[in-house]
């Protein structure tokens, strides 16, 4: 349900009811103080009435694991077979970065090929930096990956290079079909945008074991549940830039006669191209943040590496395999971006290697490389010599200042919990189900129509009938407090920045680099310093969703007419009167949209601060992983999604609002 | 003499809103504008009539919201009308099957668009071969044919550049080499000068005529601009609110405008620019033997020249050199100066 259909009626009637509101609070808190005692069921939902959904789900993976079949085949089988059809792609990525090619199995096996050395990916990396943007691109990806090497992480990176270049072109092909699908065929778009939702807003942790029993422990399965995770924007991307491709373009194609074929590949697919690069870069960012848990189901490489140091506690090592991941992300991030935005150079005449020089690069480079191997071992294998660590450093570092300041953390973060995290949180447990579920179905009924509150109410009711809600308050209390001090800090930054052309260049850069960085790297320098616990995981739940925070502030006030502005300042506004007069109330909707990005934000990362003894959904979702329980597990998740989707329509519904009401919307 | 109607264009509707046709129907056959809206029905063409001969420049005027480019869509079924018929060669087009529809397109009709539509990726010679790449035909032949259209516009040399690296009157002129490339019949062109800035744009309608004296195509040309419809149609249609309210040579348009609607567009208009020399001549030869000669299909503007030069009576002569009749200068002051006024 999209903002469009607030229709002008809905308006009118809106604003001739304004004490709906007020009664509607008074209503709830009125619940809050004095329901405890005349309606206990309101308080706690009634144990009889549960939905087993738990067990429902539970028997229905067993079920389809065991059972399923059509015919002689299995579902099981199915699923085993698309685990073996993408093993193939992904042996010869792994064979080719990693392992070499072998004959045999074990330690009898002979190496027919070794991988490609070292020095010639990180040329190969600087070859298509050169190709897609310049010099500079080459020489950054060049150095993100000698970084790599320099510290140890090379082997590791290749294996996560390998699962990457595998999950990477069938998440953006399979995005890129269902898209075009959806794109025909108006019912599978209507079809498709629930399921996106939930595979979006779906902690990947719950669908892990799923994955696991279906597809069986190793890479694999990890690149499925990386597909699940990075392949929805894809679609979206494919079938919003589909439509937005000019309609003149669309004439062009049926006038000259195209087929529906040469319609979609010919005219309509290049036309989209750089809004679907976009998609692209958004896959591979998506599948770099999924490498560590991917690890959990056996994707081993640098996931792994962090997951294990994290694990026997050993920072230094967790974080150098962290930036091994960062430095990968760096490149590849900047190269696809870059490659989004390449502008095509005019064809040149001539023999086949200067009609494509790229190419013939590219094979000279790997040919010149395993010669140099034959003969050169520092070629064939990152010497071990020349390897750096810092990790005792670290190590050192973290030390020093617990020894030097454990107090001092140790105080703030007493402080705080007791003055702020636990009242709250002993609020929101205490509120009442059903006056939630009833208010939260009456503020999507007044913003969005009765479909949206319908939807709200249903959503709240589920997950207090299969038995979440006290953990969804403690998820929401974690949620509501680390999204308030991420705008709170957020809000005024961007204000700052947005008009300092230079400075917003500068903390673009910071916060471009802060996205690209897997949110399992924001917990480890926390945990360092203030041990595990809520706290910790509302410093790195805040440090994750800050960013969004400060981009839509910044979008939102660059965004605001600058006619606007100076009709402003001839009116002799000082300006303060013109940031709050005009630019916050005209940035408004963005500012909410910015709100909703950093909520959303701020639930992923709940669900991995599980790892630091919340107690949250999260953990809930983390126990099922280690139990092995589908069912619980995915009970827990789409509690999670639920709460997401719900904050998400009615922040929605709210900025199409204002947006209306400031008269921004062009209908 | 008129030659043969290339298209036909008979009681097309268009009207957007649910289960438009048959509520179309249940009107009867001419509903007003309000009993349409009345219906919750939104018309964008109403009733529209045209027939466009072989080898003329047809020109559809309306301003935004007229519904001129919903009808050149219809015309070419890009758009499905509600109700009508539109004959291609005497050929309904609504009709015609898909595939025979891809056939028609292919190689029977070419379109010119008002933002150039050219595909961004592709350089001018893979832009310009495009509808010939699109039937399949070999590389060799459809470069060989592209290069041949990009000569005619003008752009030898730019055969390698992309798109954005042109002005926009040369990306018009590979649209327009574009839409030659496969040799239609039936040239639609939909604002196609609407987007250039005033000089380019009167420097392409030169061109366009240029070209069209050689290619003498079938041709159906939107505009919102009267000064661009009166200079370079054979024929006008002038529409508002999706019904046509005259169709006409723009000499008839500017001395009997149909409606006060279309008079508004001739006010501005320069009679002596719209009104030929045949309409105002006098019977009979010129009293001084050596008076100057002027066509008669030409306009009475180009006659001017030579009574700048003093002449105060001009020799008319026919499409063959043969005298046809005398133009006097009171004549042209009587039309310049009113006179023709409804």
């Amino acid at each position: 349900m999209s903002a469009a259909d607030i229709s002008p009626e809905d308006t009118g009637r809106r604003s001739g009811a304004r004490w709906l509101w007020p009664l509607a609070l008074a209503l709830f808190v009125l619940l809050c103080l004095a329901g405890a005692a005349a309606l206990p069921w309101a308080f706690d939902y009634p144990k009889g009435l549960r939905i087993p959904a738990q067990r429902w789900i539970g028997s229905f993976v067993k079920w389809l694991t065991n059972e399923a079949a059509i015919g002689p085949v299995r579902f099981s089988d199915v699923t085993r077979f698309i685990a073996a059809v993408i093993d193939v792609p992904y042996r010869a990525a792994l064979s080719l970065l990693s392992t070499g090619f072998l004959r045999g199995e074990g330690s009898q096996a002979i190496q027919l090929l070794p991988p490609i050395p070292w020095p010639a990916v990180i040329l190969l990396f600087g070859l298509v930096g050169y190709w897609v943007r310049g010099r500079a691109t080459a020489l950054l990806a060049m150095g993100c990956f000698l970084f790599i090497a320099i510290f140890g992480q090379w082997q590791s990176a290749m294996v996560t290079l390998a699962s990457i270049l595998v999950a990477v072109p069938i998440g953006v092909i399979g995005g890129l079909l269902i898209g075009i699908a959806a794109f025909r065929h108006p019912w599978l778009d209507r079809a498709m945008k629930p399921v996106l939702d939930l595979m979006q807003t779906m902690p990947v942790f719950a669908y892990l074991v799923p994955i696991l029993i279906l597809f069986g422990f190793g890479p694999t399965a990890a690149v499925v549940a990386t597909l699940i995770y990075a392949m929805p924007p894809m679609t979206r991307l494919t079938t919003l830039s589909l439509r937005r491709v000019p309609s003149e373009i669309d004439d062009l194609g049926r006038m000259v006669g195209c087929t529906r074929r040469q319609m979609t590949w010919r005219v309509l697919v290049p036309a989209a191209q750089d809004a679907l690069m976009v998609g692209v870069n958004q896959v591979i960012m998506l599948s770099l943040n999924m490498v560590i848990i991917a690890s959990m189901i056996g994707a081993g490489g640098l996931g792994f590496d962090v997951l294990a140091a994290l694990r026997r506690l050993d920072f230094g090592a967790g974080l150098e395999a962290g930036f091994a991941i960062v430095a990968m992300a760096v490149a590849l991030d900047r190269l696809s971006q870059a490659a989004a935005v390449r502008q095509r150079a005019a064809p040149v005449a001539g023999p086949w290697h200067r009609r494509h020089p790229c190419i013939a690069a590219a094979a000279l480079i790997i040919v010149a490389g395993y010669v140099a191997g034959q003969f050169l071992p520092a070629v064939r294998q990152y010497p071990e010599a020349w390897e750096l660590s810092t990790s005792a450093f670290w190590a050192a570092a973290v030390q020093w200042l617990n020894v030097n300041f454990f107090d001092y953390f140790e105080a703030i973060k007493n402080a705080i919990l007791l003055n702020l995290l636990v009242p709250f949180k002993r609020l929101m447990v205490g509120l009442p189900w059903a006056g939630v579920t009833a208010f939260l179905a009456f503020a999507g009924w007044r913003m969005g129509g009765w479909r949206l509150g319908l939807l709200t109410g249903a959503l709240a009711f589920l997950i207090a009938a299969t038995g979440q809600w006290e953990k969804a308050m403690i998820t929401l209390y974690l949620c509501g407090i680390s999204t308030a001090i991420a705008m709170a800090i957020g809000v005024p930054v961007g204000i700052a920045v947005a008009t300092r052309d230079r400075l917003w260049r500068a903390v673009q850069l910071i916060i471009d680099t802060l996205q690209t960085l897997p949110s399992f790297v924001y917990l480890m320098p926390v945990v360092m310093l203030f041990r595990v616990g809520d706290f910790t995981a509302m410093i790195a739940v805040v440090a994750y969703a800050i960013v969004p925070a400060i981009r839509y502030t910044v979008l939102g006030l660059r965004g605001v007419d600058p006619r606007l502005i100076e009709a402003g300042r001839a009116m002799g506004c000082t300006p303060l009167q013109i940031l709050f007069r005009v630019r916050l109330r005209l940035a408004a909707p963005e500012i909410l949209l910015g709100l909703n990005q950093t909520i959303m934000f701020a639930l992923s990362m709940l669900v991995i601060t599980a790892l630091v003894g919340t107690r949250d959904l999260g953990q809930e979702v983390y126990i099922a992983l280690t139990k092995a329980d589908p069912g619980r597990g995915l009970v827990a998740g789409l509690a999670v999604a639920f709460i997401a989707i719900i904050t998400d329509r009615l922040i929605n519904a709210a900025a199409a609002r204002t947006r209306e009401r400031l008269g921004l919307t062009t209908h | 003499m008129t030659a043969p109607a290339t298209l036909i264009c008979r009681n097309v509707w268009k009207l957007f809103g649910a289960d438009a046709e048959r509520r179309l129907a249940a009107l009867g056959p001419a509903p007003s504008l309000e009993a349409l809206q009345g219906a919750g029905l939104i018309p964008a063409v109403r009733d529209a009539n045209i027939e466009v001969r072989a080898g003329e420049i047809f020109v559809i005027m309306g301003l935004s919201g007229s519904g001129k480019s919903t009808l050149v869509r219809c015309l070419s079924r890009l758009i499905e009308p509600t109700a009508g018929e539109i004959l291609f060669n005497g050929r309904n087009l609504l009709t015609a099957s898909e595939a025979e529809m891809i056939d028609i397109r292919r190689h029977k009709m070419g379109m010119v668009f008002q933002h150039f539509a050219l595909l961004p990726h592709q350089t001018v010679l893979e832009n310009v071969a495009f509808p010939l790449a699109v039937q399949g035909v070999d590389r060799a032949r459809r470069e060989a044919r592209a290069r041949e259209m990009i000569a005619l516009v003008g752009l030898t040399g730019r055969e390698s550049a992309l798109p954005r690296h042109l002005s926009g009157g040369q990306q018009q002129r590979v649209g327009i080499a574009r839409s030659l490339a496969v040799e239609p019949e039936l040239w639609y062109l939909d604002e196609p000068f609407s987007a250039l800035d005033p000089l380019i744009r009167r420097e392409l309608q030169g061109e366009f005529m240029r070209l069209q004296s050689v290619l003498k195509k079938s041709i159906v040309f939107i505009t919102h601009d009267f000064d661009e419809a009166i200079r370079l149609a054979d024929r006008i249609a002038i529409m508002k609110d999706g019904a046509i309210v005259q169709c006409g040579t723009p000499e008839e348009i500017v001395m009997n405008p149909a409606t006060d609607y279309v008079r508004e567009f001739t006010r501005a208009v320069p009679k002596a620019k719209a009104v030929r020399v045949r309409t105002v001549m006098q019977p009979g030869p010129p009293s001084d033997a050596n008076a100057p000669t002027v066509a008669a299909t030409a306009t009475v503007a180009d006659a001017s020249p030579a009574f700048l030069a003093g002449a105060s009576e001009v020799a008319v002569v026919d499409a063959d050199g043969a005298p046809a009749g005398r133009l006097r200068r009171e004549d042209v002051v009587q039309l310049l100066l009113g006179g023709g006024e409804g």
